[in-house]
């Protein structure tokens, strides 16, 4: 009982974070490669090497400072943000799937961003440009991550496994950026958003819940019924909302 | 303008800036429910003592609210 207890929370727990992280770095690793091949590859590296180390500052203050937050509070109010964040994360991304907004593309991105790079005149030594671009892309995209980590992490007591998971995602999907170089659109990016979003919700409601002593039925095991119950839900919706014509997209959008 | 502000209240700004996009941004109907799903788990649970009811309400009310939130973006995309 108490093996299957704690594999649901890890198995969630683990799937989230890893999700949540890949696909962040995907949108960050887009904005580096454009900068790299346009600027060239020093300032670009410096820039995420930089954010890098603003996020594990981020980590190491916030990190140890919500540990002593009271559990009950910690996770009534980041079930309440995971909840906000993990609905938002949803809508997108049934819209996207019913058509009714046009998917995150990453070679339009990356082509925007080399169009942005290119009309800038290019530097000798250290470039400015190319190291601020590199850093707010990841530094924005990893923000994310941060927040991921942390909330999840803390609430679930397992900070150390949620980044472990975070640093493993970072670093398959630099590996996997360096060996298909430009090809991220390949990357299955809005059924990755759509794991995401489901399970954000179901870590959002079930901390909700246990921060205004509901007691789920199972523990930790009801889960594994949130994540049936919200796929079913996003599968209802996107049948229902698809239309016959998807000639009509809104604007794409991060 | 933003020059002449002190770099903390810039610091600030920048701060509120942030968790304003990042809780409402262009769904402040999403953060409306999930206070709204909160306040009605909250009456539910503690003070009503009705668990099985808050077991069922809560993932409802989320439903109902992503449901909603999507329409409203269909009823968007349908009139361009």
């Amino acid at each position: 009982m108490f093996a299957t207890t704690l594999s649901s929370g890890v198995v969630v727990l683990v799937g989230a974070v890893f999700l949540a992280c890949a696909v962040e770095m995907v949108e960050a690793l887009t904005i580096v490669f454009a900068v790299g091949h346009t600027r060239g590859w020093r300032s670009a590296v410096e820039g995420v090497v930089t954010a890098l180390a603003a996020l594990t500052a981020l980590v190491a203050v916030f990190g140890p400072a919500l540990v002593h937050v009271p559990l009950t509070w910690l996770r009534l109010v980041v079930g309440g943000v995971l909840l906000i964040f993990g609905m938002q994360w949803l809508r997108k991304a049934i819209l996207r799937s019913s058509g009714l907004k046009a998917k995150h593309d990453e070679d339009a991105i990356y082509q925007e961003t080399v169009a942005q790079l290119q009309q800038s005149s290019g530097a000798v030594g250290r470039d400015r440009i190319a190291f601020v671009m590199a850093f707010k892309g990841v530094f924005l995209e990893g923000l994310e991550v941060v927040i991921t980590v942390l909330t999840l992490g803390t609430s679930a007591h397992r900070l150390g496994l949620a980044a472990a998971t975070a640093a493993v995602a970072l670093v398959l999907v630099a590996i996997a950026g360096a060996v298909v170089a430009r090809q991220l659109s390949s990357v299955p990016e809005n059924a990755m958003k759509m794991s995401v979003g489901i399970l954000l919700v179901t870590y959002g409601s079930f901390w909700v819940g246990e921060g205004l002593k509901v007691r789920w039925p199972g523990s930790d095991t009801f889960l594994l019924a949130f994540v049936g119950i919200y796929a079913v839900v996003c599968w209802i919706l996107v049948t229902l909302i698809k239309p016959k014509s998807t000639s009509r997209l809104v604007k794409a959008d991060a | 303008m933003s020059g002449q502000q002190p770099l903390v209240l810039r610091l600030l700004r920048g701060f509120a800036r942030f968790w304003w996009d990042f809780l409402v941004g262009d769904t402040p109907e999403l953060f409306v429910a999930a206070l709204v799903i909160i306040g009605a788990v909250s009456l539910i649970s503690q003070h009503w003592h009705a668990n099985i009811l808050a077991v069922i309400l809560l993932p409802v009310l989320v439903i109902a609210a992503l449901s909603i939130s999507v329409k409203r973006a269909r009823d968007e995309a349908r009139r361009g």
